[in-house]
């Protein structure tokens, strides 16, 4: 197709409806970027009630609500809608279609992806489903409330969820589209010579997500289609018979399990947690070998683990219902397959600390944000052990201890994985280095912050404080010598939001006065960095690259260079 | 710089780049009605004993039956039009396509007949979780078709230039929209018995 590659596009054509990969990508990003600030932001009000409540929330109360002050039904959308807004419309995008899209076909010296054009649907079905699901905020209903994971009966009965459902299956079909794309794209546009186990692990990582994301996003969406069947056609897919709601019956057909939604939903969203997770992992490695200037250990370890790994994901997803009375024969197998699960985890985690064994680190900034990732999805991971057993999950079940629990995992976790990933990558998408001053002055502080809203979580929810309490658990004499946290967590909260502004300045400061660079500032061996910076529109590089070696070929004893790029021939 | 495989196989995976993508697209159709059918199951073991069966006593498995043969029909024109593209015939293409609409359009009819005739019996979605799942699997079965007929039209009439210009790229659209094809007729094939006989 030569209509294709020429290259004198309009700006509307070139950088709106385009089907470039890294257009898409850059649109990717700064969308989820900008949901993510939009999630932050529910959750930065929400910690007023919680800090102070029933106290007008400053700046923003007084212009939304009458008296200021955050109602209980208010206080339950914002909550719904941050856990959706980041998830779905904030890290899964981020993580695959921003880095996805940009990365995958540039480390594995492909033109573009397998199919442009429905990359460029993949990412405007996105959008639509991030229009629907912000608009919901200004109907006469509101928005969602009844928490990301939209149990029902609450969840067919409670208003504001129609909207919801609907922005999902449109969620759901962009990362179909999203993903089938990037798996044909690393399975069939493979560089001559990369060979399967030369593929950096990023490309790894996103190839077991992909696959992840095919297989189990669809059983949501049948979910979603009942649901929704539920709220407008009048079934009771969800509701059984003789539902007593205020105090009457439900006039329902009934019938109907509020334990299939639950099945249907946890069937996608534990493998969720490693959509959340994985592309992350593939960044830090990434970064770490680069900056240890040492082959990543146990590559091929890392490879199985992950694999391995996203197989289990499908057999674990009813940990997150050992309370729903589903008898100790499920628990029983449930709980074991969650602590194999485990161990892949481990061998990934341990492989990336022992990669830093014996090496002289550069300790820039991509890299700080990277090793801070190690020991934060450490905590994440360690006190995910105690709610995969089912005899302490009856304890912990729907604690704060649980909030702390994932928040380890995706927020100093993931994010700072995807941090790390952004100010690696920047120069190559963008031809300069990001500002190192403000690079550090955003990572020291978030690091601290992020610990000072989450670690208290834990306390609190060994203490017993359920999550989801408006008053954050003042009516609970159980919660009573815990709650002087609250105050705590909330203001870490709002500086861990003033510890963002040196990034986003950073962002926009450094395209147009970041410091040049060429094609390789970081001394890099894997093909992105053999492009040109940022790559040629719509065909990556000057000539398709030939492969010859493994992704990580650093400080190779006898060499002169300390890194050998994978296009470079082997002698002899 | 051309996007590779678009056209030809790679030869150490020995596929084009559409084939992968429409297999990983059924695999996620699979998961799509396998989640349904897992809410069939789910639902049928918490009715009352037998209640499912004699639910499904109203529907008519006659029409049911004609709609089956009708769709297997379809599925064998539907190959018959990309053979006939690989023997470079395009007036039978035409034909076999044309049919395979036609089919399309005739299951499509019955099911309207089916559904109306259930409305008049005042059996909706909300009667009982049977007809729920009923109406909720048909249906979707139903878009498949309807999204299905809009890519074969296409293919049959605006489409078809593409046959002078890039014949091998053509041939290769009709096989994986047949793949498509013959994954809807499949679903039917589970349907039928599932809610029909069962």
């Amino acid at each position: 197709m030569s209509s294709y590659t020429h290259h004198d596009e309009s700006f509307y054509r070139k950088y709106i409806w385009s089907t470039d990969h890294k257009i898409i990508g850059l649109q990717y990003g700064f969308t989820a970027l900008f949901f993510l600030l939009v999630g932050f932001t529910l959750m930065m009000i929400m910690r007023w009630q919680l800090a102070y409540p029933e106290s007008p929330v400053p700046l923003v109360g007084s212009i939304f609500w009458e008296d200021g002050i955050l109602l209980p039904e208010i206080y339950n959308s914002l909550g719904a809608m941050h856990g959706t807004i980041m998830i779905f419309l904030g890290i899964v995008p981020l993580a695959v279609g921003a880095f996805g899209n940009y990365l995958v076909p540039l480390q594995i010296g492909a033109p573009d992806m397998a199919f442009p054009k429905l990359n460029a649907a993949s990412y405007w079905s996105y959008f639509v489903g991030g229009i629907i699901m912000m608009s919901s905020f200004f109907t006469a209903e509101g928005a969602a409330r009844s928490g990301w994971t939209s149990y029902p009966p609450l969840s067919v009965i409670e208003v504001g969820q129609t909207l919801w459902l609907i922005g999902m299956i449109f969620l759901i079909t962009s990362s179909l589209l999203g993903s089938i794309n990037i798996i044909t794209t690393i399975v069939q546009l493979r560089a001559p010579g990369m060979s399967w186990m030369r593929l950096p692990f990023f490309v790894w990582s996103q190839f077991v997500t992909s696959f992840l994301l095919v297989l189990a996003f669809p059983p949501l969406e049948a979910a979603a289609v009942l649901q929704l069947m539920d709220r407008v056609a009048g079934t009771s897919f969800f509701l059984p018979s003789g539902l007593v709601v205020s105090g009457e019956i439900l006039n329902v057909s009934g019938g109907g399990s509020p334990l299939l939604w639950q099945h249907l939903f946890w069937f996608l969203a534990h493998p969720e947690v490693y959509v959340l997770i994985l592309p992350a992992m593939g960044i830090v490695s990434e970064v770490i070998a680069n900056n240890t200037r040492k082959p990543l250990w146990g590559y091929k370890s890392l490879v199985f683990a992950v694999v391995f790994l996203g197989f289990m994901s499908f057999i674990v997803w009813a940990h997150h219902m050992f309370i729903t009375g589903m008898g100790t024969t499920m628990s029983a197998f449930f709980q074991t397959t969650t602590m194999i699960i485990s161990i892949p985890s481990v061998i990934i985690l341990s492989a990336l600390f022992i990669s830093l064994w014996g090496a002289s680190i550069r300790f820039n900034t991509p890299m700080l944000f990277a090793l801070a990732f190690l020991p934060m999805f450490g905590i994440g991971g360690l006190t995910g052990l105690p709610l995969g057993f089912a005899a302490s999950d009856i304890y912990l079940h729907d604690t704060y201890y649980v909030i702390g629990h994932f928040h380890y995992v995706v927020a100093p976790g993931t994010i700072f994985g995807l941090f790390a990933g952004i100010y690696y990558w920047y120069p190559k998408m963008t031809g300069r280095q990001m500002n190192k001053f403000l690079g550090k002055l955003h990572f020291w502080p978030s690091l601290i912050f992020m610990n000072g809203i989450f670690m208290p979580m834990f306390i609190q929810g060994l203490a017993g404080v359920s999550r989801r309490l408006w008053d954050g658990g003042l009516e609970y004499a159980h919660a009573s010598g815990v709650l002087q946290w609250n105050e705590f967590m909330s203001i870490s909260a709002w500086l861990l939001g003033l510890a963002q502004l040196p990034f986003i300045f950073n962002v926009f400061y450094s395209m147009k006065f970041g410091e040049k660079v060429g094609k390789n500032p970081w001394d890099s061996t894997t093909l992105e960095w053999t492009a040109p910076s940022p790559p040629l529109p719509h065909v990556n590089f000057e000539k398709i690259p030939e492969v010859y070696r493994e992704a990580y070929e650093y400080s190779v004893p006898g060499r002169k260079r300390d890194f050998t790029p994978q296009t470079v021939p082997k002698k002899g | 710089m051309d996007i590779p495989y678009t056209v030809e196989e790679r030869s150490d995976t020995g596929l084009f780049n559409a084939k992968l993508g429409i297999w990983l697209f059924l695999a996620s159709e699979v998961m799509l009605f396998g989640g349904l059918f897992s809410a069939y199951i789910f639902l049928r073991f918490g009715a009352p004993d037998g209640a499912f069966h004699e639910w499904g006593q109203e529907l008519n498995i006659p029409l049911a039956t004609l709609n089956t043969l009708i769709l297997i029909s379809s599925s064998v024109t539907m190959v018959m039009s990309w053979a006939s593209l690989k023997l470079q015939d395009i007036k039978k293409y035409k034909l076999y396509m044309g049919l395979t609409l036609l089919c399309a359009l005739g299951f499509l009819v019955i099911k309207y007949l089916e559904y109306t005739a259930k409305f008049d019996h005042h059996i909706f979605p909300s009667t009982n979780t049977f007809f729920a799942i009923y109406f909720t699997l048909t249906g979707l079965h139903g878009l498949h078709i309807i999204g299905g007929m809009i890519v074969l039209f296409y293919l049959w009439i605006p489409g078809r230039k593409m046959w002078e210009s890039q014949p091998a790229q053509f041939t290769n659209r009709i096989e994986i929209a047949g793949l498509y094809w013959h994954f809807v007729d499949l679903v039917w094939i589970f349907l039928f018995p599932v809610l029909y006989l069962l």
